[in-house]
C-alpha cells in the first residue's frame, strides 16, 4: 500500500500498527482473557440453555405432533363409525321400503282380483242380456218375415201355408 | 494514492492511524496490563456476546422473540457447520469453535461502528487465534491417532514416486495454514477499513466528496457482508482443520 510510506513517515515505529510488536503482548493478554470470558460464558450459560431450548421445542413439536395424530385417529375411527350408521340406516330405511311396497302390492293385487271378479261378472250378466236380446231380435225377425211372407204370398193369390212359410223362412235365416 | 494525495495538497491521509493502539487514559508506555482500546473494544464484544446469547435467551421461550432467534440461528449455525465438516466426534469442540466465532463477529461488526477500534485487525489477535487453532489441531491429531497422523502427509492413493514429493508438499501448506488463516481475516478487515479512511480524506475535497460519499458508503456495505464472511470462514477452516486431526485418512 502507497499510503503505508506516508503513515511510516508519520509514525515513530514501523509503517503498520499491526507490526508494532510492542503492542502485541498487550494485546495477547487482552484477548487470551477475552477468549477466556466468552468461552466460559457459552458453554456454562448460553450454550446449554439454547441447547435446551431448542430440545424442549423439539419434544413440544414432537408431543403435538402425536397429539394430532392422535385426534386425526380418533376423527377416522368416528368418521367409519359414521358411515357405518349411515349404511346401516339405509339399508333399514331399504328394507321398510320394501316391506311396505310389498304389503301396498299384496292389497293392490287383492284389490284388482275383486274388481276383475266383479268386471267378469257385470260382463257375464251383460253377455247374457245381450244374448237375450239378440234372440229376441232373431225371434222378431223370424215372426216379422213369415208375416210379411204370409201377407206377400197372400197378395200374390196363393193360398200361405203357415208350416211351409216357417220353414222357409228359418232355412233362409240360416244362410 | 500517496501521489494523490501530494497533488491535491494539504489534504491528510492517515488510514492505518485507527489501527494505533492507545492507552484509554492517555499514557504513553503500554505494558502488557494497560486497558487500551483494543482491550476495551474486546471487552465490548464480550459485552455484545452476552447482550446477543445469554440476555435474549433469558425467558427459554418455546416461541422465541427476535433477540432468542437470532440467538438460535447462531448457535443452530456453527452447530450445524461443526456436525457437517467435522462430524459427531467434532462436537466436543463446539464451544470451544463457537467461542471463535461469536468473537469474530462481534468485534468485526462492532468495528464498524465509526470511530471505533477493531481487534480483528490486528495479526497480534488473528495470530493468537490461528495459533491456538493450529496448536489444538496439531496436539489432538497426535494424542487421538499417534504417528497415523502423519499420513495426513503420505498421499496413499498417489502414485508411489510421487508421493515423497506431496510430503513435502503437504507439510509446507500445513505449516503455512495458519499463517493464511491468521493474514486472512487480519487483511481483510484492515484493507477495508483503510480503504474506506482513503476514501473519507478524498471527501475533503468538494468536488469529488459526492463520489467519495458514495465509495464510503458501497465500501461499508462490502465490509459489512466481509465481517460476516470472514468469521465464517475462520471459522469454517477451523473445523475443517479439526477434521483433519479428528479423521487424518485423505
Amino acid at each position: 500500500m502507497a499510503t503505508e510510506t506516508h503513515s511510516a513517515a508519520e509514525a515513530a515505529g514501523p509503517g503498520m500498527p499491526q507490526l508494532d510488536f510492542s503492542t502485541w503482548g498487550n494485546q495477547i493478554f487482552w484477548l487470551v482473557l477475552t477468549l477466556i470470558v466468552i468461552y466460559f460464558v457459552l458453554s456454562r450459560i448460553a450454550l446449554p440453555r439454547i441447547a435446551s431450548v431448542l430440545a424442549e421445542r423439539q419434544g413440544t413439536i414432537s408431543n403435538d405432533i402425536a397429539a394430532a395424530e392422535d385426534l386425526k385417529a380418533k376423527a377416522q375411527a368416528a368418521e367409519v363409525a359414521y358411515d357405518k350408521a349411515l349404511v346401516d340406516a339405509r339399508a333399514e330405511a331399504q328394507k321398510i321400503v320394501a316391506e311396505t311396497k310389498a304389503g301396498i302390492q299384496a292389497d293392490l293385487d287383492a284389490a284388482i282380483e275383486k274388481a276383475d271378479a266383479q268386471i267378469a261378472v257385470k260382463a257375464a250378466e251383460g253377455e247374457k242380456v245381450i244374448a237375450d236380446i239378440r234372440a229376441n231380435a232373431l225371434n222378431s225377425v223370424k215372426v216379422v218375415a213369415k208375416d210379411t211372407a204370409k201377407e206377400i204370398v197372400t197378395a200374390m193369390g196363393g193360398k200361405a201355408d203357415a208350416k211351409s212359410i216357417t220353414a222357409a223362412v228359418t232355412a233362409r235365416m240360416k244362410g | 494514492m500517496a501521489d494523490d494525495a501530494a497533488k491535491s495538497g494539504g489534504l491528510e491521509f492517515h488510514p492505518m492511524d485507527q489501527f494505533n493502539i492507545k492507552d484509554v487514559f492517555g499514557g504513553a508506555e503500554i505494558s502488557w496490563y494497560t486497558i487500551t482500546n483494543a482491550s476495551v473494544w474486546m471487552g465490548l464484544a464480550i459485552v455484545a456476546v452476552v447482550a446477543l446469547m445469554v440476555l435474549t435467551t433469558s425467558k427459554r421461550a418455546i416461541v422465541p422473540s427476535r433477540g432468542q432467534s437470532v440467538a438460535e440461528l447462531a448457535y443452530g449455525f456453527v452447530y450445524k457447520m461443526v456436525e457437517d465438516v467435522t462430524g459427531k466426534d467434532g462436537l466436543v469442540f463446539f464451544p470451544y469453535i463457537m467461542t471463535l466465532f461469536m468473537f469474530i463477529v462481534c468485534a468485526n461488526f462492532l468495528g464498524l461502528i465509526p470511530g471505533s477500534f477493531t481487534p480483528t485487525s490486528h495479526f497480534a489477535v488473528t495470530v493468537v487465534l490461528a495459533m491456538a487453532v493450529f496448536l489444538t489441531v496439531t496436539i489432538l491429531g497426535f494424542v487421538k491417532n499417534g504417528a497415523k497422523f502423519l499420513g495426513l502427509f503420505w498421499v496413499a492413493s498417489a502414485p508411489l514416486a510421487l508421493r515423497p514429493v506431496l510430503a513435502i508438499i503437504e507439510i509446507i501448506s500445513y505449516f503455512v495454514r495458519p499463517v493464511s488463516h491468521s493474514i486472512r481475516l487480519a487483511g481483510n478487515v484492515m484493507a477495508g477499513h483503510a480503504v474506506i479512511k482513503v476514501f473519507a480524506g478524498f471527501a475533503a475535497i468538494a468536488v469529488v466528496s459526492p463520489v467519495a460519499i458514495l465509495g464510503i458508503t458501497a465500501m461499508y456495505a462490502l465490509e459489512i457482508l466481509v465481517s460476516f464472511i470472514q468469521a465464517y470462514v475462520f471459522t469454517i477452516l477451523t473445523c475443517v482443520y479439526l477434521k483433519d486431526a479428528l479423521h487424518p485418512s485423505h
